[in-house]
């Protein structure tokens, strides 16, 4: 095993990219992630890659646009104004079916609202972000391990199924420091042949494209990428149970809101509560089979969240209402306390005697 | 004996533009321009949002289609991706590079980015029917300024390359016209040499050409060739804005 | 089972951020689990800063410390803010030389070290989050000094090595600080 260091989620999940093979960001400063394209500015140049400090986030997106056009690896990251800005590149990555990793270091909305941590952009990025049907992977680190690796997996993604991987982080994670082991593995091989390189007069021009004003294409196009987002979903959800072999109470908290929630478990445990839960580590896909064999045995769920309320509805989806969702959450920068989720854990189980 | 021939980096398709307009010329340009350099297999073309959208059937070489305005940003990412091998040029109309995609036009001008930007100026937006562009004339009539341009609730035209020159990045400016034979021959010159600077490494160049819209400009594709010399040229002269290397 | 949970809280530039990382790694070298959480943001200069560190036998749940084991606090507004939150039979560590108020609680250790005004004397004015951070060594940590060469050597950057000793000598002043 690799010596563990020290770092903070922002550096983690730079140096994974690195190990990842990216060797090209494109980037505007913004709080609470700008520790990653400082790292990245301070590394690319001396392993030959390109740091580029982008006039806005609209242009650092559709640089990544052109970089990823080219089948290398790519990355960009942002906090949630940011990626307001990089919604339109996001769809017209989707549309041209480039792979690509963004990182959302999520801050407290709307407009230019806070820095302190937040999860409300989950729509945004469970349901695309920009115009158009298509999905993102989303994938929601817990720890700084997984902030590495994540980054290191979400590049693997984004080229196994031509999709933009996203990291959907927070404040707390990006800033925080633990212990990361930054052993990755292999980089796996995809094809490229799509990818704009020169034709070297050698194979037909490629074209990276994502107009089409042949609505019967344009539909069959749109058919074909769900047909690969169908795969997604049978193949790569990822979550973690945790005490949920007798849980009666199944809560679901994903990033710095399942830190949280496990203290609180443990505490409820310690009262004699049978709560449990269940972390999406990919929120989409969502894992919906996971929660609705949950629901067969759990009474009542409990979704944390540091938003008003924006996963609870695909816990709802997930067991397609048959229990009750109660919604446990701050926002606005704010984190909902151990305390608050113990409470609302024995407030639930007050409801089920 | 051949003694005509469409260049090799033209693809053998029809065009979609209006009769009259002179975008074919320019795209014979550039072509004819990537043909005698030898490069159209290491060539990379950004096609825009606008009249000319469709560019990416027209050439030969890999192309990519960028959002409105995002060219000179899509172009940075290709070109970074390997600046030794490629060849990376954008073809922009001016709502294009000059309205909505005024910042990254600027922000590449001004990191001496090293690639080729072909600016078509016609000084109307032709694909969404007439309407008024950054570089409409004072006066001009269009769809959204049916009572002429008025500077005073629009302000004035953008003089691209005026406004480019001023600033310390870039490697070559210079703003030609495709009306005659005579600016034709000066408009291919200009062209090929924005490629070889990009080959030597000098970085970014930019041609404005002005260019006609008879459609919008509700002209015969005459009258509009002569408008050009009578309306835009005065307002936009011909010229190097800047060059660099000759200095 | 184990778990400390510490919170140091100053003004920006105090080196509480960094008091903590020296924990977080004194923890990580010792095989524990740690996690440490800044404050972060423009108040950062200036203002009041404070960060979270947890150190730990098991994994770690959340990194937010809002009842923390023992509190490092270097001015009165950190003092005000967070005295309350220790737990009882927890420990606070405060700056005595920039607050002059007493713990008015009896059920927390209070050690008074006049840090800035020791750090001043020893010759290096910025170090008195390291005098802290001693006491902390001595009063509440397990294994105390034994290791903080190895904890120093990861922390101070190679470029800054010269400082490696300063630091060493701060912790031990504020170490046997009595």
């Amino acid at each position: 095993m690799a010596e563990k260091v020290l770092m903070k989620g922002n550096e983690a999940i730079a140096e994974a990219a690195i190990l990842a093979g990216c060797r090209h960001y494109f980037g505007y400063p913004i709080t609470p992630q700008t520790e990653i394209a400082a790292y990245m500015a301070k590394r690319m140049p001396k392993i030959g890659g390109c740091f580029l400090q982008a006039e806005s986030e609209v242009a650092a997106i559709n640089m990544v646009y052109g970089l990823a056009s080219t089948g290398k690896r790519v990355m960009t990251s942002s906090s949630s104004p940011g990626i307001s800005l990089k919604a339109e590149g996001l769809s017209y990555m989707a549309g041209s079916d480039l792979p690509a990793l963004v990182v959302n270091v999520q801050r407290g909305g709307p407009g230019l609202g806070g820095i302190q941590p937040s999860q409300s952009d989950y729509f945004q990025a469970t349901r695309g972000g920009g115009h158009g049907d298509y999905h993102m992977i989303v994938l929601a680190p817990a720890s700084v391990q997984e902030m590495a690796s994540l980054t290191f997996k979400g590049f693997d993604l984004a080229e196994k199924y031509r999709v933009t991987s996203m990291i959907l982080a927070d404040g707390t994670m990006g800033q925080m420091m633990e212990p990361v082991e930054l052993e990755m593995g292999e980089v796996n091989e995809h094809d490229k042949s799509w990818a704009v390189t020169g034709t070297k007069m050698a194979r037909k021009h490629n074209i990276i494209n994502s107009l089409s004003l042949n609505s019967e294409q344009l539909e069959q196009q749109n058919f074909e990428r769900f047909e690969r987002y169908k795969k997604i979903e049978e193949n790569e959800v990822m979550y973690e149970e945790f005490m949920m072999d007798d849980a009666e109470i199944c809560v679901v908290a994903f990033g710095i809101a399942s830190r949280v929630s496990k203290n609180a478990i443990m505490e409820a445990r310690a009262k004699g509560i049978k709560v449990g839960m269940i972390r999406p580590i990919t929120l989409w896909p969502f894992p919906k089979k996971a929660l609705e064999t949950a629901a067969e045995k759990c009474k009542a769920f409990i979704s944390v969240e540091l938003s008003m309320g924006q996963m609870i509805e695909d816990v709802e989806l997930a067991i397609r209402c048959k229990r009750p969702v109660t919604l446990c959450n701050r926002v606005g920068g704010m984190i909902p306390s151990s305390e608050q989720v113990l409470a609302t854990i024995e407030q639930v189980q007050g409801g089920l005697e | 004996m051949i003694v005509f021939e469409k260049p090799k980096a033209l693809a053998d398709v029809p065009f979609h533009y209006c009769p009259g307009c002179t975008h074919g010329i320019i795209h014979r340009l550039v072509a004819e321009a990537i043909d005698e350099l030898g490069i159209e297999g290491q060539t990379i073309g950004v096609a825009p949002v606008g009249c000319s959208v469709f560019a990416y059937n027209y050439f030969n070489c890999d192309m990519v289609e960028a959002a409105h305005g995002r060219a000179p940003a899509v172009a940075t990412g290709l070109k970074r991706s390997d600046p030794e091998n490629h060849i990376v040029f954008t073809y922009q109309g001016d709502g294009d590079l000059a309205s909505i995609g005024m910042a990254e036009t600027v922000h590449a001008a001004t990191r001496n980015e090293n690639i080729t930007i072909i600016f078509v100026n016609n000084a109307i937006y032709g694909m969404t029917g007439g309407q008024m562009a950054p570089t409409s004339l004072p006066g001009q009539v269009t769809q959204t300024s049916p009572y002429g341009r008025d500077p005073k609730h629009c302000g004035y035209p953008v003089k691209v390359c005026e406004m480019l020159s001023q600033l310390e990045g870039p490697e070559y400016l210079e703003r030609v016209a495709v009306n005659n034979i005579k600016n034709i021959r000066a408009a291919k010159k200009a062209i090929k040499k924005a490629f070889e600077n990009q080959i030597q490494g000098k970085g970014f160049s930019l041609v404005e050409v002005l260019s006609s819209c008879p459609t919008n400009w509700g002209m015969t594709p005459q009258k509009a060739l002569e408008w050009i010399d009578e309306a835009m040229i005065p307002y936009y002269p011909l010229g190097v804005y800047k060059d660099r290397s000759a200095e | 089972m184990k778990t400390t949970q510490i919170l140091i809280a100053g003004f920006g530039g105090q080196g509480v951020l960094f008091a903590g990382k020296f924990l977080a790694y004194k923890g990580l070298l010792e095989d524990r689990q740690v996690s440490w959480l800044p404050s972060y943001g423009p108040e950062m200069r200036g203002g009041t800063a404070n960060c979270s560190v947890t150190i730990s036998d098991a994994p770690i749940g959340s990194p937010i410390v809002t009842k923390p084991d023992c509190l490092i606090a270097m001015n009165l507004p950190s003092l005000l803010k967070y005295k309350d939150t220790v737990k009882a039979g927890g420990t606070i560590i405060l700056d005595s030389a920039l607050i002059s108020e007493k713990v008015e609680r009896d059920d927390v250790n209070v050690y008074y070290v006049p840090a800035t005004k020791l750090a001043g004397e020893a010759g290096f004015p910025t170090l008195a989050n390291m005098i802290l951070t001693g006491k902390y060594l001595a009063a509440v940590d397990e294994v105390g000094m034994a290791d903080i060469d190895d904890v120093l050597a990861k922390v101070v950057p190679p470029k800054k090595a010269n400082l490696v000793e300063i630091n060493k000598q701060a912790l031990t002043i504020g170490h046997d600080y009595e």
